[in-house]
């Protein structure tokens, strides 16, 4: 099973990289980091915080959009192309598929995050001259970004396993957002009575929140990231990707592919 | 009874897909409990400006809406826990009244949130002026800015002579309201007094069309009214025991004696209490939030030191 999963997944990464649109963002993702180091020339005070909140925020943006564009498309071409019943035909199963899919997008998110964290830190010692030791807080927020493509991939998979590819780019992206602020949900849910207080509580847990991820600002300030932290965004980040992952497995296990 | 692999399959991914959803779910009140109020931490995350400003590609006007807004969501979501530090609120408004000088609503509202005592607001009335000052300086002809600043140099500085010289400047623009000049003198002869607070938070009232602001004024003015009651009712419940040698524990034998018409209520319509010690207290102290007078002695220590008028 493993090994059927592992070959489905380095496939998929094979096909990833060869994708002319994630060219396109990691280009656009180094502009925007390069771009950060001229703006900090208009600024005073907050040269570096500047850069590590654009750098950051570039790698984070550009990165859910290669997860979004490259991950609605992951069954789809396989149908549109056929090779689907072809992988099928074989002793695989459909939820190996799948999860073999979502583990080839996973490494590939991984590898572009990789290359534009090396810019930015590039970039952090062009601005800096040195690196300092409490910069490896950068890596702990980058980290969380990871965790974050590892939800967004897990939606898009989910989304696109009954919809098309625009309609799952577009929910997808909307998802990002929405997520992005459920904190303000849950406020709203508290402030609620009633109905629509259990409706909003319910939908700030169903809808993933992004905000806990998101932890740019702090490093930018030079805010160590508490190890609770890093323990519950694993947990949670882990959690809510496999519950999208076993959904999507589940849809495509019972969808008519005739 | 053989269950079909396909239906095997589907039970355990929906099991699974169950178990996971309620362990994030659990993950989630876990970082919850870790780092609350995320979203305001990241209020900030562009912490200048000019660089926000040339980041907006001249949308400006909307991002100025959008911080306006996050300062609102802040403020209210802290004042609702009765929170009394409001670090984020002046850089905040500052951001705000930057990327849009004109947004008289950030000045006005903004300076009212910093200036008000904790937990009604920052505390912070000096950034109230400056955060005024500036708008002034950005929105010379707007009268209610003079106003404003005279206000906060009133109520929340006790500065009045520096709060006469704002409704003067005030007065002097070419389309003020009226009452800048009557203020101006009232302030420089009788700045400390009930009267001139009411004057003051009437004109507010009388002078706005935002229903929140009114509100305020409206809750201010009623605050007024019981400090200026409850010291009157004290001082007839002393007249009455200097009259009879008896300590009254209710107003009923007042209304005998003929020092009262009837029980004396609060704005709110609840009847005033009568201590056995002939102190005078609202019936509901957490229902009022401006009153420095009627206040049980633990919450009403704060204000005993501070007998001037502010209301």
């Amino acid at each position: 099973m493993i090994s059927r999963i592992r070959a489905i997944a380095f496939n998929t990464f094979r096909e990833a990289i060869r994708d002319r649109v994630l060219y396109n963002l990691i280009v656009f993702a180094f502009l925007m980091i390069g771009a950060s180091l001229l703006l900090g020339q208009i600024t005073i005070g907050v040269e570096r915080q500047l850069l590590i909140n654009l750098g950051l925020t570039a790698i984070s943006i550009f990165g859910v959009l290669i997860a979004i564009f490259i991950g609605i498309g992951l069954v789809s071409k396989e149908i549109d192309k056929r090779t689907l019943y072809t992988v099928l035909s074989r002793p695989v199963q459909r939820w190996e598929f799948i999860v073999g899919k979502y583990f080839g997008l996973v490494g590939t998110l991984v590898v572009n995050a990789g290359l534009m964290t090396l810019g930015f830190f590039v970039a952090l010692l062009y601005l800096m001259h040195r690196l300092q030791p409490s910069d490896t807080s950068i890596l702990a927020a980058i980290y969380f970004i990871l965790l974050q493509f590892m939800m967004i991939t897990a939606i898009a998979l989910l989304l696109s396993s009954f919809s098309t590819p625009i309609e799952s780019a577009v929910l997808t992206f909307a998802i990002f957002v929405v997520g992005s602020f459920s904190e303000d949900l849950r406020n709203f849910a508290e402030a609620a009575k009633g109905t629509t207080h259990y409706a909003t509580l319910a939908l700030s847990y169903l809808i993933p929140n992004f905000a806990t991820m998101n932890y740019i600002a702090p490093v930018a300030r030079g805010n160590p990231v508490p190890g609770s932290l890093i323990l519950y965004n694993t947990l949670y980040g882990l959690l809510y990707a496999a519950t999208a992952v076993c959904g999507a497995s589940l849809i495509f296990q019972n969808r008519n592919l005739k | 009874m053989r269950t079909h692999p396909n239906r095997a399959v589907s039970l355990t991914l929906t099991a699974l897909m169950v178990l996971m959803f309620v362990g994030s779910g659990w993950a989630l009140g876990r970082l919850r409990a870790v780092r609350p109020n995320t979203n305001l931490e990241d209020v900030l995350y562009i912490p200048s400006a000019k660089v926000l400003k040339r980041m907006s590609l001249g949308y400006n006007g909307l991002l100025a809406d959008i911080y306006w807004t996050r300062a609102v969501q802040y403020f209210g979501a802290r004042h609702w826990r009765h929170a009394r530090d409001y670090d984020l609120l002046f850089p905040l408004l500052d951001i705000t009244t930057q990327l849009d000088p004109h947004l008289l609503v950030a000045y006005r509202f903004g300076a009212t949130f910093l200036a008000q005592e904790p937990p009604d607001g920052a505390g912070q009335p000096e950034k109230a002026v400056e955060l005024i000052e500036r708008g002034i300086k950005d929105n010379p002809d707007e009268w209610r800015l003079y106003f404003d600043l005279g206000f906060v140099y009133s109520m929340d500085l006790g500065d009045y002579q520096a709060a006469a010289n704002a409704f003067l400047r005030g007065s002097q623009l070419p389309h003020t309201h009226p009452f800048l000049k009557i203020m101006a003198a009232q302030m420089a002869q009788h700045g400390g007094e009930l009267q001139t607070a009411r004057m003051l938070w009437q004109t507010t009232y009388d002078t706005t069309d935002d229903v929140a602001i009114k509100a305020n004024a409206r809750l201010h003015l009623q605050a007024l009214e019981v400090d200026e009651t409850v010291p009157k009712l004290e001082e007839l419940v002393r007249q009455y025991k200097e009259r009879t040698g008896i300590q009254p524990t209710t107003f009923f034998p007042l209304i005998q004696a003929g020092l009262l018409r009837r029980i004396p209520v609060d704005p709110l319509g609840m009847p005033y209490k009568l201590l056995p010690d002939g102190h005078v207290e609202v019936q509901d102290p957490e229902a009022w939030s401006f009153i420095r007078r009627g206040l049980p002695p633990e919450t009403g220590k704060k204000d005993q030191a501070d007998q001037s008028t502010k209301p």
